[in-house]
């Protein structure tokens, strides 16, 4: 299975890449649009500021593209790459983002530490991820996401308040994890796997 | 239910090769850092630091060598500290593979360094490494000391060191901190000179006084020698990680025997 890393603003992406390797993928790294469509499915990782990675993503055109392939391939966005398939984020208002599910993101509520940094337990809510449900994986983040309509929150942690950890439709295939997959130790290599190949291999 | 607290093994590494002695049966290689992360890893770590002591090019380049191919079977977030002087030291340790840099002497130098890579590579990515020594208070120093503590009748407060431990500035460590926080930085890594090494637990107060000030995440280092000095830091001094390295390096304690310890105390980690 080919997967494209899509490589947008700088950061750890060698760790996503391993990952996709790790769970027998062929990751491929890339800012080009043309191979969004060449792939058997898509990462969004997450690092850096909403507002600067919507507009790299508009301005290279991979926007389009991306927008394009959902409901065909898998495609999943980690961290700030789930908060990219909203419509919108607090941190940079004067952006759009993919506006793949409806809704907005927030900042995380006073009182509690930010970043919301380490180790967290996830509760899946939905049945096809049942089985990783109670288990911790690792968090790294100040926004999260507050999708309008709740039948697309898959799992939700508790910090501070109860957010949304993964959000995603099923029918589609598209999916946001706010945790790390690829930094989650075995935990999150297996649902990485889930995630790209479904329940059935 | 709320984050876990962190178990964190560090590794200081020299030239590439770790520098503590370590005898772990099963590594083809001990002096390896990757091999040894690994370790760590499958026994349950958190998160690894490395720390590269080389202080020189050639030595960073190594340790970017070594985070790349850490990052080829371990998959839980990595620091790497030590000489990061610039955004450019950033980016290749994260493009190596490395989750968070921490900068230590080059931020009390260049505090500009600490916005600049968070408005770059996010808060999230950035660890302000603090070196703190407790320093009696004398009419020398006292406009320098934000924050006096006291034991019996003698007065003391937390200076910052730079240069691995060496050479003293004139920052209060307490309000350091703060600004460290207020500068962008996504994370405190403290270390207590004075408990550096002694294997006889964690400095407590400062480890509080830090937690109280700041509302980001902060990691207690220096002078674990017992799982008993984990719970305590937690316990005592709220710190949300604590780093060792000398207890599993010489194999006294598994990660694994320090998490069910602390578990069975009621502290909240995650299973190894």
């Amino acid at each position: 299975m080919r997967v494209a890393v899509v490589e947008y603003g700088v950061g750890n992406l060698n760790s996503v890449c391993r990952a996709v390797q790790e769970v027998g993928g062929d990751p491929e790294l890339t800012r080009d649009p043309r191979d969004i469509r060449e792939v058997d499915a898509v990462i969004l990782p997450g690092v850096g500021h909403f507002g600067a990675a919507a507009r790299e993503l508009e301005e290279t055109g991979l926007k389009d593209e991306l927008l394009d392939v959902v409901g065909s391939i898998p495609v999943l966005g980690i961290c700030l790459g789930m908060q990219l398939l909203m419509e919108s984020s607090e941190e940079d208002p004067s952006v759009e983002g993919l506006g793949v599910f409806r809704g907005t993101c927030v900042e995380l509520p006073e009182g509690v530490k930010r970043p919301h940094m380490g180790w967290n337990e996830v509760r899946f809510r939905a049945e096809e991820f049942s089985e990783f449900d109670g288990s911790m994986f690792y968090f790294a983040h100040s926004y999260r996401v507050a999708p309008e309509d709740d039948r697309v929150v898959l799992a939700v942690t508790e910090y501070g308040e109860e957010f949304p950890s993964m959000i995603g439709d099923v029918g589609k295939l598209v999916y946001g994890v706010q945790f790390h997959p690829e930094k989650s130790g075995p935990i999150g290599l297996k649902l990485l796997e889930r995630v790209l190949w479904g329940a059935d291999r | 239910m709320t984050v876990a607290r962190r178990v964190i093994p560090c590794l200081d590494v020299k030239d590439g090769r770790v520098v503590k002695g370590v005898k772990f049966r099963g590594l083809r290689d001990a002096g390896d850092p990757a091999e040894l992360a690994e370790h760590y890893y499958r026994e349950g770590a958190d998160e690894i630091v490395f720390l590269d002591i080389s202080a020189s090019p050639e030595g960073r380049k190594l340790m970017v060598d070594v985070v790349r191919r850490t990052a080829e079977s371990v998959f839980i977030p990595m620091t790497v500290g030590g000489g990061i002087s610039k955004l450019e030291h950033f980016r290749e340790a994260l493009s190596a593979g490395a989750d968070k840099v921490s900068v230590n002497t080059a931020a009390v130098e260049n505090p500009e360094l600490v916005s600049e890579a968070a408005d770059v590579f996010g808060s999230q990515c950035v660890v302000v490494a603090i070196d703190a020594k407790r320093e009696p208070l004398t009419p020398e120093n006292e406009h320098l000391a934000d924050y006096v503590f006291r034991d019996g009748d003698r007065e003391y407060w937390f200076r910052v060191y730079v240069r691995g431990g060496r050479e003293p500035t004139d920052l209060d460590a307490i309000t350091w901190a703060k600004k460290v926080e207020e500068l962008g930085a996504g994370e405190i890594l403290l270390t207590s000179i004075d408990a550096d090494g002694t294997k006889e637990g964690y400095d407590l107060e400062l480890t509080r006084a830090v937690c109280r000030a700041v509302s980001i995440p902060v990691i207690a280092s220096g002078g674990c020698g017992h799982p008993r000095h984990m719970l305590e830091v937690f316990e005592e001094a709220d710190a949300d990680a604590a780093l060792a390295a000398s207890i599993f390096h010489y194999g006294e304690y598994s990660i694994r025997e320090v998490k069910e310890f602390l578990a069975s105390r009621g502290v909240r980690v995650r299973p190894c």
